[in-house]
């Protein structure tokens, strides 16, 4: 679904990016591990068209999206929710779904996605009038996410949805994930809490220094011991 | 007791002429976080075209009335593409987007780095040269241009009226109440709502921020022509005075209403107006000009807000 080839962004002289090849498949998670700094943030505000590579290539159900807008690449099926989550703080939390959903024109189908998202985070319902800025912080990526599912995506691009939240918002965050995977949406997650990836992701990539150095399934990311010792602590998986 | 009613009222309809005249800064500010110094010079060569459409062809005013407004949208399209371009990062390539994005939690865009510096610098030498083009255009001091100015008085009670100056006062609450609906009912104004509140997320959803803004900044432009037009009318005249009084009058109206707030900006020039109508009774023409110093000093340096009942943001919607 997701081809990335020798993809490499450069802040400046500095390059964050040296080359990044991996893919991901439809219908499934895919998970990208790897300390601060490595460039997965990076790596995901490429993919959305935000940031423009040096070189390499994204392909995108066969389409390259590399030299496209951010507009042309939601158009086509891509949706990030992003880092720090980013969401409309002076505007309302209907106004930020109504936002997710620019794109789109059919009206009727727009107001119906808005109900199914209070539906699915009924939190968001109760906050409705609110503006997004006066929200927590599990609530703003409540929306953060819900924004980004208005577009209707193919595939949607997770930024560390768990950062900087209390443990049970992270559990909800993950259950939202299983449930949407489930749903059959294909999800690209960016993690550093390895042990809740492991439990809904199907392929895991780990980048490190700007560059993929594993690739594989959640057996083998056990199994691999530097991997082992870096994201899921000395404990041997038994 | 009447002469202060008189006095107030009309400062009331003085403050619409300066709340539309800052309309255009305040949604400049809005978009952008940039203030356009040009903006008072704009008007006034659009007022110039608009002039001299009038003496050369004695076109009818509302033929003067679309011309400024075309010749100002073009004008700001001018300033925004000379002065503006590091603003809305061109195109998709918005890698300086991200920088800003990282700094707006909570806080306002700050000096992080020149552009701001440069955006005012650079719209400050356009101001001079659209003067000059101004002055080349028609080099007389006194320029006529179509007066819609009424004869008579409307007496209300004690109290007299000009019925020009409550059109004009009338024209300015209509168009800030069109704004405000256009900006809080439509998919245009939620594209530059969430374009002036989050840029990266809204390249994000799709929003084509880059248009948006020059969009937004032309129309902006535009409207300093229609509020130009809507002062000169009155007068009957246009001097070279007129661009640095737009410019002074818009920009304390839109500081007095916090600059960026459409609302705000009809606040801030009523207030504006009833300050200088009293003042002028008080001390006359010299104490005006000082109220009007005075009050963006005063709002410059006092941190009034501190001062303000604080309301719950969730009301704000």
């Amino acid at each position: 679904m997701l081809e990335i080839n020798g993809l490499a962004t450069a802040y400046g002289k500095i390059e964050a990016l040296k080359g990044v090849s991996l893919s991901a498949r439809a219908g499934e998670v895919t998970c990208l591990l790897g300390p601060n700094g490595a460039g997965k943030t990076t790596l995901m505000m490429t993919l959305a068209g935000i940031l423009r590579p040096q070189r390499g290539s994204v392909r995108f159900e066969g389409e390259e999206l590399v030299g496209k807008s951010p507009a042309e690449i939601v158009a086509r099926g891509l949706a990030l929710v992003p880092e720090n989550r980013l969401v409309f703080p002076g505007l309302s939390v209907r106004e930020n779904l109504l936002a997710g959903a620019y794109r789109r024109k059919d009206r009727a189908g727009i107001a119906a996605d808005i109900e199914r998202m209070f539906d699915r985070f009924p939190v968001l319902r109760a906050r409705i009038t609110q503006l997004a800025g006066t929200l927590s912080g599990g609530e703003q990526q409540m929306l953060a996410v819900a924004r980004a599912l208005m577009s209707r995506p193919r595939l949607l691009l997770m930024d560390e949805p768990s950062v900087g939240l209390a443990p049970l918002i992270v559990a909800e965050i993950f259950s939202i994930i299983r449930q949407l995977h489930a749903e059959g949406t294909s999800i690209f997650l960016v993690e550093q809490n390895a042990h809740m990836a492991l439990k809904v992701a199907q392929h895991f990539c780990l980048m490190e220094q700007g560059r993929i150095s594993f690739s594989g399934t959640p057996g083998e990311l056990s199994a691999d011991d530097v991997v082992q010792r870096a994201y899921l602590g000395q404990r041997r998986a038994a | 007791m009447i002469e202060l009613l008189q006095r107030t009222l009309d400062g009331l309809l003085d403050g619409g002429a300066y709340a539309l005249v800052g309309l255009g800064l305040t949604f400049t500010f809005g978009t952008l976080r940039r203030i356009n110094l040009a903006y008072g010079a704009g008007a006034m060569l659009a007022a110039y075209c608009g002039a001299w459409l009038f003496q050369r062809f004695d076109a009818p005013a509302v033929a003067v009335l679309m011309a400024v407004v075309a010749v100002a949208a073009v004008v700001g399209l001018y300033v925004d593409w000379l002065c503006f371009p590091a603003a809305h990062d061109g195109g998709h390539d918005v890698t300086h987007a991200v920088g800003p994005a990282v700094t707006r939690s909570g806080a306002p865009v700050g000096g992080a780095d020149g552009r701001e510096v440069v955006a005012l610098a650079s719209s400050f030498a356009i101001w001079m040269q659209l003067e000059q083009l101004a002055v080349q255009l028609l080099p007389r001091h006194l320029n006529p241009f179509p007066s819609l100015a009424s004869a008579s008085e409307w007496l209300l009670g004690p109290m007299a009226v000009r019925p020009d100056r409550l059109a004009l006062a009338l024209l300015a609450l209509l168009t800030v109440a069109a704004l405000d609906r256009w900006l809080h009912a439509t998919r245009g104004g939620l594209a530059w709502r969430a374009s002036a509140d989050q840029r990266v997320a809204a390249h994000l959803v799709g929003i084509a921020v880059a248009r948006v803004q020059r969009l937004a900044f032309a129309a902006a432009c535009g409207l300093s022509g229609l509020a130009a037009f809507a002062v000169l009318t009155i007068d009957g005249q246009v001097t070279p005075m007129v661009g640095m009084w737009v410019l002074l009058k818009g920009l304390v109206a839109a500081m007095l209403g916090g600059l960026g707030s459409v609302r705000g900006v009809l606040a801030g020039g009523l207030l504006l107006g009833v300050v200088e109508a009293h003042a002028q009774g008080l001390f006359g023409a010299v104490g005006r000009e000082l109220a009007t110093f005075l009050l963006l000093f005063l709002v410059l340096v006092v941190p009034l807000g501190r001062w303000l009942p604080r309301r719950s943001e969730a009301a704000v919607v």
